[in-house]
């Protein structure tokens, strides 16, 4: 665990350890929905152990094959878990754990995972931020507004929609909703000066040659000359 | 009194039909004698359905029926090493003994007949699948090696329809062969059987659900099969048999689904199954058949995709 920018902790979960610890040391395959929940259990704790929000990487890179019932329990349980109150989380587990204030990356997600994350993703309707080829991306259906916005908070660092709107060269209105419906699919977390921090890779997280949107988030600078705009 | 029930001589998923059917006129309390001393071949449906038979006999309050093997020894040996014998010793009395599998393996047999019963039984069977489906996937059946991981995955999917619904143990067997007749290229072929609660009662446990005036096995098939339904209200239930359905899709292959007295199958263009058959006789738990043909290579692209080869059936054959 580390510290995060802002006040936030950081977790690295490497899903291959979590499974031979929580489940069977020989396993290297995230099968079967009994397995995936209590990989779930297990990183839902370790949150749970954070006071405030945390930015947890879900580390893929170990893990030879996932099926569709594990990313369910995995990837879209995690991301419903802390969207909506957990009662509306159906069969999310006897051994469910105070919530927290968990935000996620993915990454090392590879082809031979991607058919179940996907279809797990567009089944739930959610977005996810994934670090893919390196490259940390909104994953997802997400309007234009919303990719725009999460961009400029990269470069603008945190920022609230009065902020957001000069960055975009938008109307407050429509800055402040687009915020509001990142931060509702939690792709962006409030910040401790307050304002917004997209959900991204932590400036210290150990991805070689990351292309993170700004290498020198968070900041406080004025946003970047030409920055897109935030239609309205 | 013992009433015999014949095997015919190619044991598969069509003719299985007939088994079942005859089957359906022996009462519980008969002692039953499963004749397949005239079997030459059997498909892993064939194995894995004679065993969920005995499995729902013994369920049922039956005594243990009989078992009379196969007289051709290559028959009978090439059942010993699919695993049958191994599993149907509990299950079936013999009438004679049994070949003993060799040890080596058999290359046909990507995983022998293996029960599955608990999540840690797909754990097991993927591993022992993972390298050995390459081989036979990529280089046997000349598919991409993507199709290996959906393999796999498809694998586990059908498996888990076991452990989360039949509410009893069941079997699993992989096999690859070519089919001579009926398609003339090689194909790999996943058996998933068990003589659990079924479709129909599985998703009669959700008393929430809303259902139509139709409720019968048919009805139950199409809602899980092609809408994806499950007995559990959490919506992201029902996706394994979504994903079985897109890899066998993607592949050009045939899924086919049995359960009480109906069947559902998604058919390829080579194959002139029927959709949707009803009025079967009545089997308890599902018994599942996944279906992935070889590639055909492409002259014209030089690349190898999938191609029609329609074929007439039932014509049964040794395949092997």
């Amino acid at each position: 665990m580390a510290p995060f920018p802002g006040g936030r902790v950081h977790h690295h979960i490497d899903l291959g350890s979590v499974l031979r610890g929580t489940v069977c040391a020989l396993y290297s395959n995230l099968v079967t929905r009994p397995t995936g929940a209590a990989v779930r259990t297990a990183i839902e704790q370790q949150i749970a152990e954070a006071a405030g929000p945390t930015v947890t990487v879900i580390d893929f890179s170990q893990v030879m094959l996932l099926d569709f019932s594990c990313a369910d329990e995995i990837v879209a349980k995690l991301m419903l878990r802390y969207v909506r109150p957990a009662a509306l989380v159906p069969d999310a587990g006897a051994a469910r754990v105070a919530a927290g204030d968990g935000y996620f990356v993915f990454r090392g997600i590879g082809d031979h995972h991607l058919d179940a994350v996907e279809a797990v993703r567009e089944r739930h309707g959610r977005a996810i931020v994934a670090v893919v080829d390196g490259e940390v991306l909104l994953v997802g259906e997400l309007s234009d507004d919303e990719r725009r916005a999460w961009a400029l908070l990269h470069d603008v660092g945190p920022a609230d929609a009065r902020r957001l709107s000069v960055a975009a060269a938008c109307d407050e209105a429509a800055a402040a909703g687009a915020l509001d419906r990142l931060a509702a699919r939690r792709l962006a977390m409030p910040a401790a000066a307050g304002g917004w921090l997209p959900v991204t890779l932590p400036p210290n997280a150990d991805v070689p040659n990351a292309q993170v949107p700004n290498a020198e988030w968070p900041n406080d600078g004025a946003p970047g000359a030409g920055a897109p705009g935030v239609p309205s | 009194m013992t009433s015999v029930l014949p095997l015919p001589p190619t044991v598969d998923d069509f003719t299985f039909e007939q088994v079942l059917a005859g089957l359906a006129a022996v009462p519980p309390d008969v002692k039953l004698l499963v004749d397949a001393r005239h079997a030459r071949w059997a498909s892993p449906y064939g194995l894995t359905g004679l065993l969920a038979l005995a499995q729902a006999r013994l369920a049922a309050g039956g005594e243990r029926p009989g078992f009379a093997p196969p007289e051709a020894d290559d028959t009978a040996s090439y059942w010993a090493r699919t695993g049958f014998f191994r599993e149907a010793e509990s299950l079936y009395q013999f009438t004679r003994p049994v070949p003993r599998a060799r040890q080596g393996g058999e290359s046909a047999v990507l995983l022998a007949i293996t029960p599955v019963s608990k999540a840690g039984d797909v754990h097991e069977i993927i591993s022992h699948v993972q390298e050995r489906s390459a081989a036979i996937l990529h280089g046997g059946l000349g598919l991409e090696s993507r199709a290996t991981i959906g393999f796999s995955m498809t694998l586990s999917e059908a498996c888990q329809n076991i452990v989360e619904h039949a509410q009893g143990g069941g079997w699993v067997a992989v096999q690859a062969y070519t089919w001579t007749r009926r398609l003339g290229r090689r194909v790999v072929v996943i058996s998933v059987c068990d003589a659990g609660i079924g479709f129909r009662r599985s998703l009669e446990s959700n008393t929430t659900r809303p259902r139509s005036d139709r409720w019968d096995d048919g009805m139950a098939l199409e809602e899980a099969v092609l809408r994806g339904v499950s007995r559990f209200r959490d919506p992201g239930r029902g996706q394994g048999l979504a994903g079985i359905r897109r890899y066998v899709s993607k592949w050009n292959g045939k899924l086919a689904v049995r359960s009480g007295t109906a069947r559902i199958a998604l058919v390829p263009e080579w194959d002139d199954d029927v959709a949707l058959r009803e009025g079967l006789a009545d089997f308890p738990g599902a018994q599942v058949q996944i279906t992935i043909p070889a590639a055909v290579p492409s002259a014209a692209r030089g690349t190898a995709a999938p191609a029609p080869a329609r074929a007439r059936r039932p014509e049964p054959g040794l395949d092997l």
